[in-house]
């Protein structure tokens, strides 16, 4: 008798080669298929019904020698069929016809490296696109780029799954009914448009780090797909010092993660952090990434803050910091981004190279010019020069403020105890 | 595809930024020059220019009745003073069609692709 029913361990096999295809090469395929139809729910549909069909024949026919291949034909074919049946048949013609083009012109095997590579930087540019709202710009990458579930990523950043799943179908309408293009900008939009796909990077990595606790497992991973991501820009757009910039940015900190916390949980400050439990390679990597963007006589924003944590994590003691430096590098910065946080860091960095009474200096011109009354870490860092110039009274006066102002408890605590020893020596 | 690109400003505040006679035709000589841009290019559609709110009437009809009030439909801080439509291949071209507006750089541009039907019995 003929059993034609599939053995257990083969279809284990054929689920695996599934999934491992699905997860290398699953963006690519996707964004393949997205520069053919043009139509991002379309083709997820598609792709999904691919894998789907595989883990159903596979078993039985075997898994092919390449799943990629396999797959991406599938899914085409996939897509093809859902256009011939959809009522709208006349307007999807122009996507038919690009899919059928596909199918007739193409072996059936990934296109080359290079043209699936600008799929995905095409379809980067289209999930950034910035008449798409900014949390749905997120979404749209992690769904898209990363292949993380729309549950996955509703986890991450404490959405329903419902308000999730309806941001992005209203962003995926958007795209396709105002025509949002599936190209990568041209050189002279490049810059402003480039902003907008690094900040949705960035986004994503730093909502790993974030204080509000999501699903924690799912955040750590976002920092690995916003550093692979980050990687692919790099890879993609190597004339754009700003994504070397960002990429080290994220690596310098992420090598960090291990000595981030204590055993209970809390955060260790970077000068309390034991430094052998960082990732040589990867603050290497940084640095090194770094150093080349700089090269290009084009700085930005990203590469500078790389640059800062770079001087920070080239001293091998806290006390070896080239303070110097970072003051230097924060007068950039704050030049490039005149925020509250970038000039209250600059002033810190100038009091510890040149001495408190330089950084008071800085405080009281940023206080002068008003809109930082409420600023706990203004009234602070005041507070901390002042008691070092031995000014207890004043000290006292400033640490009492920042206690009012400041809203996390170990933060007032840290503050309280310094308030007490300015006023033991007061008088 | 079409996009109707709807200027709004305030019309209050055009008043004071532009009083006299020869700013205000300085503005017009602007579009102008930006209308005959957008017609040489070919992605011309339409466009034209509105009178005041001032000067509008608002229409309803309820219960088969026809009420007709003085004034614009609802008072906003900035009101439609004119449209552009372009014809434009996708958002991109058309956001870059709406930055050139003169009425950009003091009021907003809204960009609203045409919703593209077909008759019944076409």
């Amino acid at each position: 008798m003929l059993d034609v029913s599939p053995q257990p361990d083969a279809a284990a096999r054929a689920r695996e080669a599934a999934a491992v295809a699905f997860s290398s090469e699953g963006g690519r395929i996707l964004a393949g298929l997205v520069r053919a139809c043009g139509d991002l729910d379309l083709a997820q549909d598609a792709l999904q019904e691919s894998l789907a069909v595989a883990i159903e024949h596979w078993p039985l026919d075997g898994v092919p020698v390449n799943p990629a291949a396999w797959l991406t034909t599938a899914a085409r074919r996939r897509a093809i069929d859902r256009i011939r049946r959809d009522q709208r048949f006349a307007a999807k013609l122009a996507a038919l016809g690009a899919l059928l083009e596909q199918e007739e012109g193409l072996p059936d095997r990934p296109a080359e490296d290079g043209a699936v590579a600008d799929d995905r930087l095409r379809l980067i540019f289209t999930c950034c696109h910035p008449a798409l709202a900014p949390e749905a710009r997120v979404a749209l990458t992690l769904r898209a780029l990363c292949g993380l579930t729309t549950a996955e990523v509703a986890r991450a950043f404490l959405v329903e799954e419902t308000t999730m799943a309806q941001r992005i179908v209203r962003a995926k309408r958007k795209i396709r009914d105002a025509r949002i293009p599936y190209r990568v900008p041209a050189h002279e939009d490049l810059a402003d448009r480039l902003d907008s796909v690094l900040t949705v990077v960035y986004l994503i990595f730093n909502a790993c780090y974030s204080a509000a606790s999501g699903d924690q497992l799912v955040r750590r991973d976002l920092a690995s797909e916003a550093i692979r991501l980050g990687r692919l820009l790099v890879e993609l757009l190597p004339g754009e010092p700003e994504a070397g910039g960002l990429l080290a940015l994220m690596l310098l900190h992420h090598a960090r993660r291990d000595a981030r916390a204590d055993d209970a949980g809390d955060l260790v400050l970077l000068d309390d952090q034991d430094r052998s439990r960082w990732h040589a390679d990867e603050v290497a990597e940084g640095i090194a990434l770094v150093d080349a963007a700089l090269r290009r006589g084009r700085a930005g924003p990203y590469q500078v803050q790389a640059a800062i944590a770079a001087v920070h994590m080239e001293a091998r003691t806290p006390a070896a910091t080239d303070w110097a430096q970072i003051a230097a590098l924060y007068g950039i910065l704050e030049r490039m981004q005149p925020v509250p946080t970038v000039r209250l860091n600059h002033a810190v960095a100038v009091a510890i190279s040149e001495g408190p009474l330089a950084g008071l200096e800085l405080i009281d011109a940023i206080d002068a010019e008003g809109g930082l009354e409420r600023y706990h870490l203004l009234s602070a860092a005041r507070a901390d020069l002042l008691r070092r110039l031995g000014r207890n009274v004043s000290a006292a006066d400033a640490y009492r403020r920042a206690i009012s102002l400041c809203e996390n408890e170990t933060e007032r605590r840290y503050l309280a105890r310094r308030l007490r020893e300015v006023e033991a020596g007061e008088g | 595809m079409k996009y109707l690109l709807l200027i709004y400003t305030s019309e209050t505040d055009e008043v004071k930024r532009f009083p006299s006679p020869a700013d205000g035709e300085a503005v017009m000589a602007e579009y102008f020059a930006y209308t005959q841009a957008i017609q040489k290019s070919g992605k011309f559609a339409g466009g034209e220019a509105l009178q005041p709110t001032a000067i509008a009437t608002t229409v309803r009809v309820r219960d088969g009745k026809t009420q007709t009030t003085d004034g614009p439909f609802a008072e906003t801080k900035e009101q439609l003073g004119g449209y552009y439509m372009v014809d434009a291949k996708d958002l991109d071209e058309a956001i870059a069609w709406a930055a050139r507006i003169p009425g950009a750089r003091w009021g907003s541009v809204e960009v609203r692709p045409i919703m593209e039907m077909t008759m019944p019995g076409q």
